[in-house]
């Protein structure tokens, strides 16, 4: 169950940009998910649900985004997105390829409220 | 600098400039909120540290290898045995919370162990590892282990400042785990398939195995052990030799 530390660290990056950026409230929370970065997405937005409420996230959304693998053939070149776990090239079956995707786990965008100039 | 050891490394929060663009802007139907674009690994601050004990073990001309397996595939067993084939120095930063005794099985051997107190954790963070760190004596040596917690899940996620994965695959635990396990196995740069005096008793196929890693990872290398076995030992220790990081001229040696 590392998702529990996974959404410390990422409830922790929110109140960072969010106290750079003078915001009262993050209403939503973009992120993207890998398929091979090691997180299950479930158990993630269990984890974001439990932790939220005693924080700036309080009342934010989850969005999260799941990315395929993503290979380029060093072979043939090609670009392809795969449905399985591997990263054989299903143009040629060469197995000289380069992951350009799928193995990371990103914050990307952040929607927040700031301080209201009344 | 680190306050631990009061050492000059720094730690680099490294420059996200590149690709940390901070567009914010308003979104024009609500005034009050906004946007945000971000791109930051969620991990960052583990990572950062990670590479803080990449310089430590650097500092000392020290190779970082994190072991990687489920409980009971031989990790600790392989340390306590590695010794008899090897001349290089090694050191064991033990995280293996299922078996509480390793650092002491280690240390029995004349092996220098520091075990973690890993608590309930399901895997070892870098933080974890920068603490251990400090409690061994790095002069001298030329390999330093991370025993990590036994999971073939949750550790293939943290980076913890070593410079190589190893992964242990038992052979009573079946052929099936390196599909089973996808990003676990992707990560490590050598799969020991350990207990491989039990093969005949097993319907562990060596084949099968090395036909679903290669679909994974096609450049590690797999070698099937037993302590039982002494060629097989000695096979892990020329890896390890021929593995180690390279000194990269200048570097005291
Ligand atoms: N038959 C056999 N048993 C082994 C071998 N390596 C380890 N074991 C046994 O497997 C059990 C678990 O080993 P241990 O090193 O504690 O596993 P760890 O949890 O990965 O550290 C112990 O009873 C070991 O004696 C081996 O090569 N052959
Ligand atoms: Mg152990
Ligand atoms: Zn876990
Ligand atoms: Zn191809
Ligand atoms: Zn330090």
């Amino acid at each position: 169950m590392h998702e529990y530390s996974i959404v410390s660290a990422l409830i922790e990056q929110c109140e960072q940009h969010a106290r750079a950026n003078q915001a009262t409230k993050i209403t939503r929370v973009d992120i993207k998910l890998g398929v091979m970065s090691g997180v299950e997405p479930t158990l993630l937005e269990t984890a974001f649900e439990t932790f939220k409420l005693d924080g700036i996230c309080r009342e934010a959304t989850l969005c999260m985004t799941l990315q395929p693998l993503v290979i380029k053939c060093l072979d043939c070149h090609q670009e392809s997105v795969l449905a399985e776990r591997s990263i054989v090239c299903p143009a040629c079956n060469s197995y000289r390829t380069q992951v350009l995707d799928g193995e990371d786990m990103l914050l990307m965008q952040l929607e927040m409220e700031q301080e209201d100039e009344r | 600098m680190c306050k631990d050891c009061g050492c000059s490394l720094p730690r680099h929060s490294h420059d996200h400039s590149h690709l940390h663009h901070q567009e914010l802007h308003t979104n024009p139907q609500l005034n009050d909120k906004k946007t945000l674009s971000v791109i930051h690994k969620i991990l960052d601050k583990n990572d950062v540290e990670a590479a803080h004990n990449r310089a430590h073990f650097e500092a000392h001309n020290i190779t970082a290898f994190n072991l990687m397996s489920s409980p009971g595939s031989g990790k600790t067993t392989l340390l306590e045995h590695l010794k008899e084939y090897t001349k290089l120095n090694y050191a064991v930063i033990e995280g293996d919370l299922e078996t509480s005794r390793d650092a002491d099985r280690l240390i029995a051997k004349g092996i220098t162990a520091h075990q973690i107190q890993t608590g309930s954790a399901c895997h070892l963070d870098a933080f974890m590892v920068h603490g251990a760190l400090h409690h061994l004596p790095l002069e001298g040596l030329d390999i330093c282990f991370v025993e990590n917690v036994g999971n073939l899940v949750c550790p293939a996620s943290y980076d913890v400042g070593t410079h190589k994965n190893i992964v242990l695959l038992s052979v009573p635990e079946g052929d099936d785990k390196i599909e089973k396990y996808p990003v676990m196995f992707r990560r490590a740069d050598l799969v020991l398939i350990t207990k491989c005096d039990l093969l005949p008793y097993f319907d562990f196929d060596v084949e099968e195995a090395k036909a679903q890693l290669k679909k994974l990872n096609p450049d590690t290398q797999i070698l099937e052990v037993s302590i039982k076995q002494g060629e097989s030992m000695q096979a892990v220790a020329a890896w390890l030799k021929t593995n180690l990081r390279q000194t990269t001229v200048g570097e005291p040696q």
